[in-house]
C-alpha cells in the first residue's frame, strides 16, 4: 500500500527536485568557470615537475641520483659528470612524463629540494615527444612556478 | 693454541691470531675502519672495540691477540654505547656530502654509521676542512671526508713500496697529505681508491659518472698483462664505467694495477664498429656490410692455396676465437699459424719451457728470487707486490740479471746479460744455500734471434742454481700477453716454421705487433679482425670488426697454464661480433664450415682436444723436459718486453686516461733525468 502511495503520488520525483531546486536558489553556488577560475589547491599537491635553483642562479640538483633510484615507474634518467668548476653536475635530467605516476617520492628523496612537483596540473600536449622532459624544460619550469613552489614548501615545512 | 669464548661461543685459534680474526672465523662481525687483512695494525680508528671480561675498559680487538680463557663480548650494551661513541667522534670532522660522494652507496663509513651510530649529531660548531691534494691524474682527493685511518699511508709502505703518502701534524690537524707536492707513482695506486674506507681517496676517471647501485656486476679476467687477474667489470647499458679487483689469492690476491683498471676508457675510443674493405683503385678502406665483407673475402681466399697463407694471433685473444682460427685454417689447408707474435724463439715442444712453473703463489714458498730480463713493476705489478711481501716479511734475497731499475725492493744486482747468467750459474753450481729458488724470467728475453739457445742456457742456469727439485720447479717464464699459454696449448704454431714474407694471404687475428707488421709481404692480402683501429687495421685489406675483452665470453690462460673464464659484460659496438662467430660465419662463406654452432660447442670441442681446458683455475702439475736447443749465445743485454707501462696494447693506446698518466709519470721521470743531466 505504501509503495503503490510513493509510486502514485510522485514523491520520490518530488524529493529529487526539491534538492535539485535547494541547491538551485539557497546553497551557494560550488561550479567554477575553468579554466577563468580554479579551485584551491593543497600546498602538498603533486603536479608538473621541475628543477629548482638557488637564489644565486645555481641549479640545485647535485646528480646524486637518489631520485632516479627510487622512481618506481623508472621515469627519470639521469647522466652526470664534473663540470668544468669540478662541481658534481647532471649532463642529461630527463622525466618520462607518460611514465610518471605522480608519487612525488622523487621530491621526497631529493636532498636538497632540487627536483619538486610544482602546482601545475595543465600541462597536457598534443603529442607524446612533448612529455619527454628533458634538463631545460625542466629548469624552466623552476624558474616560472619557482615563487609558489617556495611559497608551498614553506606552508608544508612545519608538517615534515 | 689460545682457546677463548666470544659470545658464548668457544673457539680456538691459532696463537697470534686476534680476536677480531677469530670472531671473524665464528661469523661474528666486529665493525671496522683501519684494519684491513692484508695490512698491519695500527688501531688507530677505535671502531673494533669489544669488552673483555677483565679489562678494565673496552679493548680494540684488530690489535689485541686472542689469549687462552679469554671470554669476549661483542654485543653488550657496553659495546653498542662504545661504537656509537666512537662513530660520533668520526663523525664531528666528516662532511655529511654522501649525495655528492662516489663512495655513496658502498661506503663503510655510512654503512656503519646506519648500523652502529646513533641518529643525529650533538656537534654544533663548525667542522674542519682539509685541502685536497693532487695525486695525479687517476686519485682524486676530498681530503675533508678523510677519517685517518692511514691505509692509504700503509698500503703504499707495505704493498705498492712508495712512500710518498704519510700523515702529517697531531690531534686535529693530523691529516694525510704527500710532503711535497707530488703524484703518487706507483702502478698499484688505484688500489688506494678500494681501500679507502670512505670517500678521500675516489677514482677520477669515474668520477661522477654512475652510483654503485645502477651498475651490473660482471665477473671477467684482466687481459693487459699474463697473470689473469680477476677483475670485475662495472658497466651501465653498454658502457663499462669501472673495473674493480675480484678476490683470487692464487693470482692477485686482492690488488690489481692500473693499467688493469683504468685502461677501460680505451674501449670506448678508436673502435672499429663495421667491416672495411680496401678499394683496389683508391687505396682507401670504405665501410661494407658484414654479407659483402665475406663474401669478398671468401672470394680473396679461395685464390689462395693453403700453404700461400698464413694467420698469427695477437694479445688478448681469447682461446674461443684462437681454435676456431685454427680450425678454419686447417679447412682452408694451411698450417702456417702462429702466436708468439713478438718474435720469441721459445721451443714449442715443452710445456715447461715456457709456463710459470713454480705458480704465483709458489714465490710466498720461495727463499731467493733470480729477476731475468724482466721488469716485474711493468710486466705484471701485482707480481712484483707479492715479491715485495715476501721481501718485507721474510727479506727474501732477490737478485737481478738485466737493466738496474726500481723496483721498490732492494736487490743484488749481478749482470746485464744471457751470458751474466751463464756465468753466475757455473760460479753458483752446488753452492746455493736456498731450499727453493727460483728464477722469473721475462717473455722478451726469447724474442731475439738466439732466443732457443737463451732457453737452452737458462734451463741449464735453472739446474745449476737449484731451482729445479724433485718436488720443486723453480723455473718460471712471465709472460706479458694474456693467453700467450693459451694459444700455445692449443697448439697455434707451426711445427716446421715457416716465412711470413713469402706469404700470399696473411690473416691477423688482433695483431697489431710491429714484429709481424714489418714481416708481410707489401703485396699481401691482410685480412684484420680485431677491435681497434691501430697499426694492424691500418695495413689490413679487410677488416672484420671484432669485440674486446668485455664483450665476449672467453677461456684465458695465464702465464702459469691456469685456464680463468671471462664473461661477457657488455655488447660490442655497432656491427662488431664476438670474433668465434666472425670465424664461424667466414667459414660457410667459405663452404668449409666449422662444426660448431655456440659457445658449449666450440668449448666442448677444446676440451676434447686439450682436456687441461676442462679444469677451470687449476695448474696442471708440469712435466721436467728437455727443451730449447744449444747453439751461439748473442753478446746483446737482455731486454723487458716493456718501456712504458701504460702503453702497451691497443686498449691502453687508446685510453686518455693512460695518455694523461703517461704525461704525469714517465713525461716527468725524463724531465727529472733530464734535469739531472
Amino acid at each position: 500500500m505504501k509503495n503503490w502511495m510513493n509510486a502514485f503520488l510522485l514523491v520520490e520525483i518530488v524529493k529529487g527536485m526539491a534538492l535539485t531546486l535547494k541547491y538551485m536558489f539557497f546553497v551557494p553556488r560550488v561550479t567554477i568557470n575553468y579554466p577563468y577560475e580554479k579551485g584551491p589547491i593543497s600546498p602538498r599537491f603533486r603536479g608538473e615537475h621541475a628543477l629548482r635553483r638557488y637564489p644565486n642562479g645555481e641549479e640545485r640538483c647535485i646528480a646524486c641520483k637518489l631520485c632516479e633510484a627510487i622512481c618506481p615507474a623508472l621515469a627519470i634518467t639521469i647522466e652526470a659528470e664534473p663540470r668544468e668548476d669540478g662541481s658534481r653536475r647532471t649532463t642529461r635530467y630527463d622525466i618520462d612524463m607518460t611514465k610518471c605516476i605522480y608519487c612525488g617520492l622523487c621530491a621526497e628523496a631529493c636532498p636538497v629540494d632540487a627536483i619538486v612537483e610544482g602546482p601545475n596540473f595543465e600541462f597536457s600536449t598534443e603529442t607524446r615527444e612533448e612529455l619527454y622532459y628533458n634538463k631545460d624544460k625542466l629548469l624552466d619550469n623552476g624558474d616560472r612556478w619557482e615563487a609558489q613552489i617556495a611559497a608551498n614548501l614553506l606552508a608544508d615545512a612545519p608538517y615534515r | 693454541m689460545p682457546k677463548l669464548t666470544i659470545n658464548d661461543q668457544e673457539i680456538e685459534v691459532e696463537a697470534g691470531t686476534s680476536i677480531l680474526q677469530a670472531a671473524e672465523q665464528l661469523g661474528i662481525e666486529i665493525p671496522r675502519f683501519c684494519y684491513h687483512d692484508r695490512l698491519s695494525v695500527p688501531a688507530n680508528c677505535r671502531m673494533c672495540l669489544v669488552e673483555l671480561e677483565g679489562a678494565p675498559k673496552l679493548v680494540a680487538s684488530c690489535a689485541m691477540a686472542a689469549g687462552d680463557n679469554m671470554i669476549v663480548r661483542t654485543d653488550s650494551e657496553k659495546v653498542k654505547k662504545g661504537r656509537q661513541g666512537v662513530m660520533e667522534m668520526l663523525l664531528i670532522n666528516h662532511p655529511l656530502d654522501c649525495p655528492i660522494c662516489d663512495q655513496g652507496g658502498e661506503c663503510d663509513l655510512q654503512d656503519q654509521a646506519v648500523a652502529y651510530g646513533y641518529d643525529r649529531s650533538r656537534y654544533a660548531e663548525n667542522k674542519r676542512a682539509v685541502k685536497d691534494k693532487n695525486l695525479g691524474p687517476l686519485i682524486k682527493t676530498i681530503m675533508t671526508r678523510c677519517i685517518n685511518c692511514t691505509r692509504c699511508v700503509r698500503f703504499g709502505e707495505e704493498v705498492a713500496g712508495v712512500t710518498e703518502l704519510g700523515q702529517l701534524n697531531r690531534g686535529e690537524d693530523a691529516e694525510i697529505g704527500t710532503f711535497i707536492e707530488a703524484a703518487v707513482t706507483t702502478e698499484m695506486s688505484g688500489n688506494m681508491i678500494d681501500i679507502c674506507p670512505v670517500g678521500a681517496l675516489t677514482s677520477k676517471p669515474y668520477a661522477f659518472t654512475a652510483r654503485p647501485w645502477e651498475l651490473r656486476k660482471t665477473e671477467s679476467i684482466d687481459v693487459h698483462d699474463g697473470l689473469g687477474c680477476n677483475i670485475r667489470v662495472d658497466s651501465r647499458g653498454s658502457e663499462v664505467m669501472r673495473v674493480l679487483p675480484r678476490l683470487n689469492e692464487e693470482i692477485n690476491e686482492e690488488w690489481i694495477d692500473d693499467r688493469a683498471r683504468f685502461a677501460y676508457d680505451g674501449l670506448k675510443k678508436n673502435r672499429i664498429d663495421t667491416p672495411y674493405i680496401r678499394d683496389s683503385k683508391t687505396q682507401k678502406l670504405h665501410a661494407v656490410s658484414w654479407e659483402e665483407a665475406f663474401t669478398y673475402a671468401a672470394d680473396k681466399l679461395r685464390t689462395f692455396k693453403g700453404s700461400n697463407m698464413a694467420a698469427f694471433v695477437g694479445d688478448m685473444c681469447s682461446t674461443e676465437e684462437v681454435i676456431a682460427l685454427k680450425d678454419l685454417m686447417a679447412a682452408l689447408g694451411s698450417d702456417n699459424l702462429e702466436c708468439r707474435v713478438d718474435g720469441e724463439q721459445f721451443d714449442i715442444n715443452e710445456k715447461a719451457g715456457y709456463l710459470f712453473n713454480s705458480t704465483i703463489a709458489g714465490i710466498d714458498e720461495a727463499d731467493a728470487i733470480l729477476l731475468v730480463g724482466v721488469n716485474p713493476r711493468h710486466e705484471a705489478a701485482v707480481l712484483n707486490a707479492r715479491i715485495r711481501r715476501n721481501w718485507l716479511e721474510k727479506r727474501m734475497p732477490v737478485s737481478v740479471i738485466g737493466p738496474e731499475i726500481d723496483l721498490t725492493y732492494p736487490y743484488y744486482h749481478a749482470g746485464t746479460s744471457i751470458q751474466d747468467v751463464v756465468k753466475m750459474a757455473k760460479d753458483h753450481k752446488g753452492k746455493v744455500k736456498a731450499e727453493r729458488p727460483i728464477m722469473i724470467i721475462g717473455s722478451g728475453v726469447f724474442a731475439r734471434e738466439d732466443g732457443a739457445a737463451v732457453q737452452a742456457a737458462l734451463r741449464q742456469a735453472a739446474i745449476d742454481l737449484g731451482c729445479i727439485k724433485d718436488d720443486w720447479n723453480g723455473y718460471n717464464v712471465l709472460h706479458s700477453a694474456a693467453n700467450r699459454v693459451g694459444a700455445m696449448q692449443v697448439e697455434f704454431f707451426s711445427k716446421e716454421g715457416f716465412n711470413p714474407a713469402q706469404m700470399g694471404m696473411v690473416y691477423l687475428l688482433n695483431v697489431d705487433t710491429p714484429h709481424v707488421l714489418e714481416s708481410i709481404h707489401p703485396q699481401a692480402l691482410v685480412i684484420y679482425q680485431g677491435h681497434h683501429g691501430d697499426e694492424g687495421a691500418r695495413r689490413a685489406d679487410i677488416i672484420f670488426p671484432g669485440a674486446a675483452y668485455t664483450e665476449k665470453h672467453g677461456i684465458y690462460m695465464n702465464t702459469e697454464g691456469r685456464p680463468q673464464m671471462a664473461k661477457k659484460a657488455v655488447d660490442a659496438p655497432g656491427e662488431a661480433r664476438e670474433d668465434w662467430r666472425i670465424l664461424r660465419a667466414l667459414s660457410s662463406y667459405c663452404n668449409k664450415a666449422l662444426r660448431y654452432d655456440d659457445l658449449f660447442q666450440i668449448r666442448e670441442r677444446i676440451v676434447n682436444e686439450y682436456p687441461q681446458f676442462g679444469l677451470m683455475e687449476e695448474v696442471a702439475v708440469g712435466s721436467w723436459g728437455d727443451f730449447g736447443s744449444k747453439g751461439k749465445l748473442l753478446e746483446e743485454d737482455l731486454k723487458p718486453r716493456y718501456e712504458n707501462f701504460y702503453q702497451t696494447n691497443v686498449i691502453t693506446r687508446a685510453s686518455s686516461t693512460m695518455k694523461a698518466c703517461v704525461a704525469e709519470f714517465v713525461k716527468q721521470e725524463e724531465r727529472v733525468l733530464e734535469a739531472a743531466e
